[in-house]
């Protein structure tokens, strides 16, 4: 899964240079300019490592938050095969939560603070996991197209400039293609069924197409903060320019289930070598970003209830540790 | 002061006669329980036959904004190559 950088409160507003020591700055530019990785006590603006904070964790918050729309169909799998596979999906991306976080910290930002402001509200994560999982197909839908354009996205970020990130989104990718796989083959089987399930795969396409080409952020005339992001290797491809590649490449792959793309004004362009496809709804966006999607609240709450009932957990772990230690000093 | 559980790295040895490589790290309240958590989340596709944890403050670390004089001795003493030495091709096995 994957949040594109979403900023917080104003996701337009630049991060402004400070007055770091310029010879630093210099330095540190060109070595980025190199292709060269920066490493967690290498001296870096602070704005590179305030953008970085704030992308690396919206990150790992969409991987945590994104559990849950799945999770909601796990005592729910149709079979015990697509339970299996659905359970280690999600295993999976607590684990891409994590890996995240743990870059996050290199970066001298604590779990608890990361933890506090996504259950606080303060700290965005992707858009795309404030929408509904209404039927099983939405389980393949999201496979297919919600980790196809977070691999899209993802991809590029393996030769981010932060060691770190990078590190972790080589382990994120080789683990995701199977999650786009396994979507991909409940779409198969559902086209491929009754009418009624071709329909409910149909219907699923309908209700994540437009949410998933959004996952790809605000247009690049909108998106003001990407000039230094590219200058810093933070961010190595445009918005639309994946969006762009998003839509060619699963064009085909909805042709091969038998099904549309919501989109009437989706059309080969032989002469531009790629589709015209219509305008997303950037109001709807915005809305979602500001927390007024679908979902939003049910997911928080979902959240904060997941975290305070698995508090006596990790009290008990303290408590066995610290026991332990005053035997020992004993 | 931060409630968090320390943070330990974890090292993976992906299979018998490689070394342990640093993968990543986890927060837990003691080292029985990093291991696991380590097993959780860098081991779900068989990477490793034998895991490390150390907590991570107890690494020390060379500054890196002094790796120049720091690995300087290293960089100017190219007769510690083999490559330095001007060996005829005649002579072979060598």
């Amino acid at each position: 899964m994957y949040t594109t950088e979403l900023g917080t409160p104003d996701p337009r507003a630049p991060v402004p240079l400070s007055k770091d020591d310029s010879d630093l700055v210099a330095a540190f530019e060109a070595r980025v300019a190199a292709d060269e990785f920066i490493e967690p006590k290498d001296w870096m603006p602070a704005a590179y490592r305030k953008t970085l904070v704030r992308q690396i964790s919206q990150h790992a918050h969409s991987e945590i938050v994104g559990m849950l729309p799945e999770g909601n169909w796990l005592t729910r799998a149709p079979s015990l095969r697509r339970k299996a596979v659905l359970l280690a999906k999600v295993q999976d991306e607590g684990g891409h939560g994590l890996y995240l976080y743990c870059a996050a910290e290199t970066l001298g930002t604590s779990r608890e603070e990361m933890t506090e402001a996504l259950h606080s509200g303060k700290a965005k994560y992707s858009t795309i996991f404030n929408y509904p999982t209404l039927t099983w197909a939405d389980i393949g839908a999201i496979g297919w197209l919600v980790d196809g354009a977070a691999i899209m996205n993802q991809v590029p970020l393996q030769r981010t400039s932060y060691g770190p990130y990078a590190r972790a989104m080589v382990k994120v990718c080789k683990e995701e293609s199977f999650h786009q796989r396994q979507g991909y083959e409940i779409m198969m089987v559902m086209a491929r069924g009754t009418p009624e399930q071709k329909a409910m795969a149909q219907d699923a396409l309908n209700r994540w197409w437009w949410p998933s080409l959004m996952m790809f952020g605000p247009p690049d005339a909108n998106s003001p903060n990407s000039a230094q992001s590219f200058r810093w290797r933070i961010k190595r491809d445009s918005n639309d320019g994946l969006r762009q590649k998003f839509v060619d490449i699963t064009v085909p792959q909805a042709e091969f289930l038998g099904l549309t793309l919501p989109d009437p004004d989706l059309k080969w362009k032989e002469e531009k070598g790629r589709h015209d496809f219509g305008e997303v709804d950037w109001n709807e966006f915005y809305a979602v970003v500001r927390g007024e999607g679908p979902t939003a609240k049910e997911r928080m709450k979902d959240r904060r209830e997941a975290w305070e009932q698995g508090a006596w957990v990790r009290e008990a772990a303290q408590a066995h540790e610290t026991k332990r230690r005053a035997k020992l000093a004993a | 002061m931060s409630r968090d559980w320390p943070l330990w790295e974890v090292f993976i040895r992906s299979k018998g006669g490689l070394s342990h490589k640093h993968v990543g790290s986890v927060h837990a309240p003691d080292g029985e329980l990093a291991v696991r958590h380590a097993r959780d989340v860098y081991t779900r596709r068989l990477e490793g036959v034998s895991l490390w944890v150390v907590q991570s403050s107890d690494i020390v670390a060379s500054d890196p904004a002094a790796a120049g004089p720091l690995f300087e001795p290293a960089e100017t003493k190219v007769y510690r190559h083999p490559t330095f030495y001007d060996i005829p091709d005649a002579v072979t096995h060598i």
